[in-house]
This record gives structure tokens, C-alpha cells and sequence, in this order.
């Protein structure tokens, strides 16, 4: 499955709609995954992916599931995995993930799908300098959307010359451009999208990815529940909790919370 | 309390029909974000089937209608219509817009759940949320 | 004793910073946020030459005669259910002393959509009367001459359709089109950025506003091609500064489109009109509106060239707002249209709708509708209001706030012009934004009190009597339907799918339109066969929304 990520303002949403246009064409069935942040301080969000991809309302081989990141700092909420499980399960030809950039939502991203597009634009302010560390190591594909825009050579040029710099891998990781409102350039990200995952397959790399991601998945659940389960005992036991503020010391609190295992 | 120790209640928001004035819809649909909903807003001119459609695929616990072209005796009953054929019964259906009182008590029989007259404070509706799924999602 | 006499104005400030303050907490800047001061002198007057009535740029009126030459018309919109019903209040509204007409069509007629379609199902006569064919029509304006009143159209998308079926009324009543006098709305921009009625993409609507303008430049010269809209954007939840900005920069889009178009700007200006919102705070409304006469006559004159004092003269309708009416304690909005409908004539408003006190709940009962006129009665002819032109020139206060409106609109004029004009900040929902978080803030403010609505969030009363509303009969619906059916029925077939076969042609390429919809509109077309018509060459247009 492909994941879309970039930050907000990209067009991502506006890009996964074309292409589902282009997979309903060729008579695939797709399921969507778009995840939007929720409010940190009151846990609300407004999940507006959907409403960019009117058009495909009511059509029974698109499935559209908005999810909340819920507090999860990379940016995609542990049903994500689950739920990307159950649409491959539920035979939909293809499942694209699509996540706003912010946090670690691009490295969360390349750990859960086969396939990373990450999406950029021309006005992208102080240029491509400022995309994050790490952006170059996890897109397999780079697209630049808006292409129509003032400053989208500038920016193609920019990437490459970065992408000269970073270590090679055995897959080059293609410079794309498209006008996603204009449904122009999608074609040739899908058929990008195609190749590397021919290219995952013949290197071998589809199964060491697919068994880290089960690992990767394990430890973050694993991590989940460390984190309820120490929430609840601060909320739970005032000793504990008072012993914490007094004494200061978050890691001997933690150990000792784990220590206790499990509370029925 | 840990953003994610409870399910946030999941809302779909439309306008159904014709009627595209949608400054409640958007006022609301902040509101209820503020309030620790996850609020998806599907847009204008839906029919009852593509509301009812998003609601399933999406797991929604409540739809909520704004409309304010009169055709409300129309609209609301045919979205309850559609959650009864597509067996979702357990959907909440609420709403907002310009309702008389007697259409109201009406739609209520017909299985709308709360309906919110012009001048209902933003309160009110997060308020009558928070009564109904007190305990977050099911 | 000598005691030193204090300076005026320093002693006003002493006694005042000395005085209590109310603490109720409700905000003392308007309700669009502007900061105002307790009081305004002779200091706070903009420096600048005397402006007059009638002069450029007509801070103080387009008229040097203001109302002592003519009172604005009273033109209360209204429409519901069926043409026949329509026309029975028309003819009511015309006897008891209304000067014009105003055309309230219903959702299916103003999305383009004729009665029997299946989205019409439940829609049909709610918020006006429907209108499927030129027959509609023909029975709506029966036994009204067209030749002797000037009628006001709302409606957008399909604008041209409608226009054409009123030409073709005429037409039959032996009225050429020269003569007719009138309004249409035809404002397409303010649907992508507020009212939501659009149909078409951008590019074609354009077109088809373009067509309009142009056809009527030659053929009905004294129509009124275009009402560019305010109202709507204020009661989507602008302020009075965006509503003032959005709506003259709307109007610049569509002069630069006329130009385009090869029109030269004296041969239409003149014809653009306006329409804006009188809102509840009052001082703000009429400051918007002296604003906005002196910025569009500059434009005018000084970006655009025209040359025609007609061109540079901004000549507008108002309606009272509809958003500041309650449900609650709903006579109360007789006396919140009064006010605001003071704010319009003391702005120097050209026309004038005064909103009837259950518009809240529902369309206006006979009774309430004529309250709503006798309203503008009591202005014109018992308060004084009409005796003088611009009473309120030279106010200190209004002035100065006068000229913050302009400063505030320039900016956001800059802010438009930097996206790219108006058409590219629609697509990147620049206005859209603005305009939901003014709501949002604004529902905030009341919520908190900061704001208060007598009824809603104080002074409110427990049990209310309902009051009667008017009820549009179920049964009209398919009344309706069974009538659309019997004109496709009964019509010249040839005749009318020449005249769509034509239109679709004609759509592909670049003619004026106008004509080649008359025809099918003479030829009984349905309004919804001529929009599909339409819709199969310019395609539909789905909003990209923000929250």
C-alpha cells in the first residue's frame, strides 16, 4: 500500500482523490486512510479529507475511513495499522494511507506503508531547505504538486541536488510533478508507485520490510500500553503520584509502575 | 486525562438538499471540535444515501443535518429511512436550522432524536452530546 | 480666587476617566470589531475639502437632490409556493404602496433544477415561488404591466434564463425590451464565496455574466445587469470591513471581465448596481455605506479611467439583516428592522427590503409583510429621515469612521490583488476563511456575553405564545409537478429541441448566449433543460470547502 504524506497546504488530499479517480478507471477497488491531528488540548478534530473526495460518494469500491492521529505524536494512531490489516483483508485492490506532515508523521508513515510518496509544493516559503531531516531517507517518491505554480523548477532542483547528497540506496527515488485539481501527472506517479513495488518485490526487500513493521508494531503497542498503564496508576494511586511530585524522579516511578505488571 | 484512554464520539455533519447556507454547519462543526469530537463534515448538497453511506464507513455514532431551506419534513425522515434500510438504526440523528415547533414535535415521532432552533447557544449541543455518550464512544 | 479655566476637551477626559464605567462586560467596539472611542470631536475630522451630494466621489449621495428628488423605492422581496399564489401577493404589495418588485424564487429554481427533478422532491415552493418554464412566468406577472414597474430578480446560476423569460413576458404584453426596467442578480462570485447557489465552474459563469451584461448594454439598456452582493457575505458571517471589501472587489472582477471582453467601461458601468446588508449596528452600517460609494467612485474614475459620472456613481439596494432576527420574542424584530432600515436611508440607499418579523420561522404571513412595508412607510413620510441629504455629514463620528472603513478595505483590496485577484483567492478559499472565523468569533462573543441578542442570550422569556406562521401547502408541490410535465407535454417539440440543440452549439464557442437562450425559452424549454444543456458543456463545480 502507498502512503501519502506533506504538509498541509500540499494538496495531498486533492492528489489521493485524482488517483482514485485513475484506480476506479482501471476497475480497482480502493480503500482510503486519511488521517488528520487532533487537538491536543481537548482530543476534537476535524477530519476534512473526506469532503475532497466528493466525487467518489456513493461509489461501492471506494471506502473513505477519516482518522484521527488521537494523540499519537507521530501522527497516526495505532488503529491505523490495525485497520490498514483489515482492508487488505477485505480484498480492497488497493489501500493508500494519507497523513498531514507534522511531527514524526513522515517517519510514522514509511514504517507502516510499502510505498512513501511524500508531497511538496512550489510555495513552500523558505524552500526546500526547510523540509525536515529525515524526509530524504524515507520517500521513495517525491512529488511536486501545483506544478503550475511560480517556483516549481526551483524546487525540483533543489530536491535533486539534496537527493544527490544523501546515501544511495539500490532504489532512486523519482522527482514528480503534477497538477493533482487537473488530474495531470497522475499516471506517471502511479505508474512510479507500480515500479516500486515490483522493485520491493525482486530485491527481496517486500518481506524484511513486512517483518520489521510487525516488530516496529509490537513495540509500539507494547508502548501503548506501558503508557496507559502508567497513566492510570498515577491517576489511581495518590502515593505513588505523591511520591513522584516530591521526590522528582519519573524514571524509578516508571520501573516501579512496570514493575508491578499488569492491575486487574 | 490521556486523549486516547477514551474514544472520541465520531459526528458526521451535512447539509442535505438543496441548501447551501452553511455558516451554522461550519460554526458548529468548530464547536464540536473544541469540544474533543472527531467531526467530519461531508459538504453540501449530500442526499440522505451518501450521508448515511459516510456515517458506516466512517463509524460515526451521531449525524447531525443543517437545513434551512423548509424541506426539512422531507430530508430528515428520508435520512432516518435510510439508516433503517442500511440496518443503522443505532445512528443518533440530530440537527439545526429553521424547524417551526410543531415540525419539530413531527420529526421527533419520526425518529429524530434532539433538533436545535435558531439562537440554541454552542453549549447546549456539546452539553446534550456529553448526556448522551457520556462515556465516549461505543 | 482665579481659578484657571480648563481646556474643553482635557476636562471632558478628566471628568470621564473620573467617571464610572459600565461593567457588564458587553463590547464597546462594533460588532465587526472596529475599537471605538467614547467620544469624537472636531479633532477626529478626516482633513479634507467639503464634500458634496452628487459630486465625485460621493461620500454624501450619488443625487444632489438625495431623497427631496425621489425616496428610495420600497421594494419588499417575496415569493413562495406557486406563480399563482405570487402573483396574488404581488398585486397585494402593489396596492398597498410598495414602488417595485422583487422576485423570491424557490432552491429548485435557483439551482437550476425544474420541479419534477428528483433532488426538487420536498424542496418545492419552501423559499420562493417556483419557476419551470416560461408559462410560470407568464402567470406570475399576470395582469402586472411590465412596461409601467421595474422588477428586481434573485437569482444567480440560471440568472440569464430568468432574464430572458421576463424579456419574453414583455414581449407578449407588446413591451419591447428597451424599455423594461429592472434588477438582476447575477452575481456569480459571491456564490463561490458565500451563498453556495453556483452551478457552473468559475470560468463559464463568467462567461455567462459577461453575456448578460453585454447583451443588455444593446438590447434592454435600462436594466440593471447585475446586483453585486454583499448581503450574503455578511449573513455567511462577515464583518461589515469584508462584507464592503469582498463585495467592491467582486465588482472590480466583473468590470475587468466586461473590459476583457472587449466592452468599453462607460457602455456598462453605469449599469452595475449593488446590494448590500443593513445590519443592526447601526453607526457602522451607515459609515459602510458613504465607504463605499467614495471608494468605487475613485476605482472607477481613477484605476479604470470611465469617464462617465454615471460609471463612477455607486447606486445600491439593501435589505435589513436577516441574521440579526430571533425566534425568540420575534416582534422584537420589528423593531431591529426599523433600526437598520434607518441605517440604509440615513447610507442613501437607492432601494429597500425590510425583513417581516417571523422571517426567522418562515416565509412572511400577509399581516407581517405589510408591518414590514408600512416600516419604510413610517421613515419616509412620519420620521424626518428623508428631509435632508446625508443628516449625518460633518458627525465627527461618522466620518472618522467612514474613513477607517476605506483604510480597512484598502487593505484587504491589497491582501486580494497579492493572491492573484479575486477568482484565484476564491480557489485557494481565501474568502471563505475570513469569512467562517468572523462567524466562529462572533458566536464566541455572544456566547460569552460580549455580545448580546435580546431573547437569546439575555432578556429572555420562559413561555412563548407561537406566533402564525405561513405554511406552504404540501399538495402545491404536485400541483407543480403535474404542470412542468403538461408544458413538456403540450409545446412545439421541433421548435424547443432546435433551440437546445442550438444552445449547446453555441455554449462550445463563444457567441453571446443570450439569444440563443430566449429562443429556447420561447419555445417553452424547461429551466432545468436548458441548464443541463449548459451543464453538459461547462460541467459541474464542486467546492473545495473549508470549515
Amino acid at each position: 500500500m502507498a502512503g501519502f504524506t506533506g504538509a498541509p497546504g500540499t494538496g495531498k488530499s486533492t492528489l489521493v482523490d485524482g488517483l482514485v479517480a485513475l484506480l476506479r478507471k482501471q476497475e480497482s477497488s480502493v480503500a482510503v486512510l486519511a488521517t488528520d491531528p487532533n487537538s491536543p488540548f481537548t482530543g476534537g478534530a476535524i477530519l476534512g479529507d473526506r469532503i475532497r473526495m466528493q466525487r467518489h460518494a456513493l461509489d461501492p469500491k471506494v471506502f473513505i475511513r477519516s482518522m484521527g492521529a488521537r494523540g499519537h505524536l507521530g501522527g497516526l494512531s495505532l488503529a491505523t495499522r490495525e485497520a490498514i490489516r483489515l482492508l487488505g483483508a477485505f480484498g480492497f485492490d488497493e489501500v493508500i494511507l494519507e497523513t498531514v506532515g507534522v511531527g514524526q508523521s513522515e517517519l510514522e508513515v514509511a514504517a507502516v506503508a510499502d510505498t512513501t510518496v511524500v508531497v511538496l509544493t512550489p510555495n513552500l516559503g523558505d524552500g526546500v531547505q526547510m523540509i525536515k531531516a529525515g524526509i530524504l531517507e524515507i520517500a521513495d517518491i517525491f512529488v511536486v504538486n501545483k506544478a503550475d505554480l511560480e517556483g516549481h523548477g526551483r524546487v525540483v532542483t533543489e530536491l535533486r541536488s539534496m537527493l544527490s547528497l544523501a546515501p544511495k540506496g539500490s532504489w532512486k527515488p523519482p522527482i514528480l510533478a503534477t497538477v493533482a485539481a487537473r488530474q495531470e501527472g497522475l499516471e506517471e506517479l502511479w505508474a512510479a508507485v507500480l515500479a516500486h513495488r515490483e522493485h520491493l518485490e525482486s530485491s527481496g526487500r517486500a518481506g524484511e520490510l513486512a517483518e520489521q513493521r510487525l516488530k516496529d508494531e509490537t513495540a509500539e503497542v507494547a508502548a501503548e500500553i506501558a503508557r496507559n498503564r502508567v497513566r492510570r496508576a498515577l491517576d489511581e494511586d495518590s502515593d505513588l503520584a505523591g511520591r513522584l511530585l516530591k521526590e522528582g524522579t519519573p524514571y524509578n516511578t516508571a520501573e516501579e509502575i512496570l514493575d508491578r505488571g499488569p492491575q486487574r | 486525562m490521556s486523549p486516547t484512554a477514551v474514544r472520541p464520539v465520531r459526528i458526521i455533519v451535512a447539509k442535505v438538499g438543496l441548501d447551501g447556507h452553511d455558516r451554522g454547519v461550519k460554526v458548529v462543526a468548530r464547536a464540536l471540535r473544541d469540544a474533543g469530537y472527531e467531526v467530519i463534515y461531508t459538504g453540501l448538497r449530500q442526499t440522505p444515501e451518501m450521508v448515511v453511506d459516510a456515517a458506516l464507513q466512517e463509524d460515526a455514532q451521531v449525524i447531525g443535518l443543517s437545513i434551512h431551506s423548509g424541506a426539512h419534513m422531507t430530508l430528515f425522515p428520508a435520512v432516518v429511512q435510510e439508516l433503517k434500510r442500511r440496518k443503522a438504526t443505532d445512528i443518533v440523528v440530530f440537527g439545526g436550522g429553521i424547524i417551526p415547533d410543531d415540525d419539530i414535535a413531527a420529526l421527533k415521532k419520526q425518529g429524530v432524536e434532539k433538533l436545535f432552533t435558531p439562537g440554541t447557544p454552542l453549549q447546549e449541543i456539546v452539553d446534550w452530546l456529553r448526556q448522551r455518550f457520556p462515556d465516549g464512544a461505543p | 480666587m482665579k481659578v484657571r479655566a480648563r481646556d474643553p476637551k482635557e476636562a471632558w477626559k478628566e471628568d470621564f476617566e473620573s467617571s464610572p464605567v459600565r461593567d457588564d462586560g458587553i463590547e464597546t467596539s462594533t460588532i465587526s470589531g472596529i475599537p471605538l472611542k467614547p467620544l469624537y470631536t472636531a479633532d477626529d475630522l478626516p482633513r479634507r475639502s467639503e464634500e458634496m451630494p452628487g459630486q465625485f466621489p460621493y461620500t454624501r449621495g450619488i443625487h444632489p437632490s438625495g431623497y427631496r428628488g425621489r425616496l428610495w423605492t420600497m421594494r419588499q422581496f417575496s415569493g413562495f409556493a406557486t406563480a399563482e399564489e405570487t402573483n396574488r401577493r404581488y398585486k397585494y404589495l402593489l396596492a398597498n404602496g410598495q414602488t417595485g418588485l422583487s422576485v423570491a424564487f424557490d432552491m429548485p429554481t435557483l439551482m437550476g433544477q425544474d420541479s419534477d427533478a428528483p433532488t426538487s422532491r420536498g424542496e418545492i415552493g419552501h423559499c420562493g415561488v417556483a419557476i419551470d418554464s416560461l408559462a410560470d412566468m407568464e402567470t406570475l406577472f399576470g395582469g402586472i404591466p411590465l412596461a409601467d414597474i421595474t422588477t428586481s430578480m434573485t437569482i444567480n446560476s440560471p440568472a440569464a434564463i430568468l432574464l430572458c423569460m421576463y424579456i419574453a413576458v414583455a414581449e407578449e404584453q407588446g413591451v419591447p425590451a428597451s424599455k423594461l426596467g429592472g434588477t438582476l442578480q447575477n452575481d456569480i462570485l459571491k456564490e463561490f464565496i458565500a451563498q453556495k447557489e453556483f452551478i457552473f465552474p468559475p470560468g463559464p459563469s463568467m462567461r455567462l455574466v459577461v453575456d448578460s451584461i453585454e447583451y443588455c448594454a444593446k438590447e434592454v439598456p435600462q436594466w440593471n445587469t447585475i446586483s453585486i452582493s454583499g448581503y450574503h457575505i455578511r449573513e455567511a458571517g462577515s464583518t461589515a470591513v469584508q462584507e464592503l471589501a469582498f463585495t467592491l472587489a467582486d465588482g472590480m472582477a466583473y468590470v475587468d471581465a466586461c473590459i476583457e471582453r472587449g466592452m468599453r467601461i462607460d457602455d456598462f458601468a453605469p449599469r452595475l448596481s449593488f446590494f448590500f446588508d443593513a445590519h443592526i449596528d447601526f453607526f457602522e452600517e451607515i459609515a459602510k455605506f458613504r465607504a463605499a460609494r467614495r471608494i468605487w467612485a475613485r476605482w472607477m474614475r481613477e484605476r479604470y479611467g470611465a469617464q462617465s459620472e454615471r460609471s463612477w456613481k455607486l447606486r445600491f439596494h439593501t435589505q435589513t439583516a436577516g441574521v440579526s432576527l430571533t425566534a425568540q420574542q420575534p416582534e422584537l424584530n420589528i423593531a431591529r428592522t426599523a433600526i437598520e432600515a434607518l441605517a440604509a436611508v440615513l447610507g442613501g440607499t437607492q432601494s429597500l427590503h425590510t425583513n417581516a418579523m417571523d422571517e426567522v420561522l418562515a416565509l412572511p404571513t400577509d399581516k407581517s409583510a405589510r408591518i414590514a412595508l408600512r416600516t419604510q412607510q413610517l421613515l419616509a413620510y412620519e420620521s424626518g429621515a428623508a428631509n435632508t441629504i446625508d443628516p449625518l455629514g460633518g458627525s465627527y463620528f461618522i466620518e472618522a469612521l467612514t474613513d477607517e472603513m476605506e483604510r480597512q478595505a484598502e487593505i484587504y483590496f491589497k491582501r486580494i490583488e497579492e493572491l492573484g485577484g479575486v477568482i484565484p483567492a476564491i480557489e485557494a478559499s481565501f474568502f471563505q476563511k475570513e469569512i467562517a472565523d468572523s462567524a466562529f468569533r462572533y458566536q464566541r462573543e455572544l456566547e460569552q456575553k460580549q455580545r448580546i441578542m435580546i431573547g437569546v442570550n439575555d432578556f429572555k422569556v420562559d413561555e412563548e405564545a407561537p406566533i402564525e406562521i405561513l405554511r406552504i401547502d404540501p399538495r402545491l408541490e404536485a400541483e407543480q409537478v403535474a404542470r412542468v410535465r403538461e408544458v413538456r407535454r403540450k409545446r412545439d417539440q421541433a421548435r424547443c429541441s432546435n433551440a437546445l440543440t442550438a444552445l449547446r452549439k453555441a455554449a462550445a464557442g463563444t457567441d453571446n448566449l443570450m439569444p440563443y437562450i430566449l429562443e429556447a425559452v420561447r419555445a417553452y424549454a424547461t429551466e432545468g433543460e436548458i441548464m443541463n444543456t449548459l451543464i453538459e458543456v461547462f460541467g459541474i463545480y464542486t467546492e473545495q470547502a473549508v470549515v
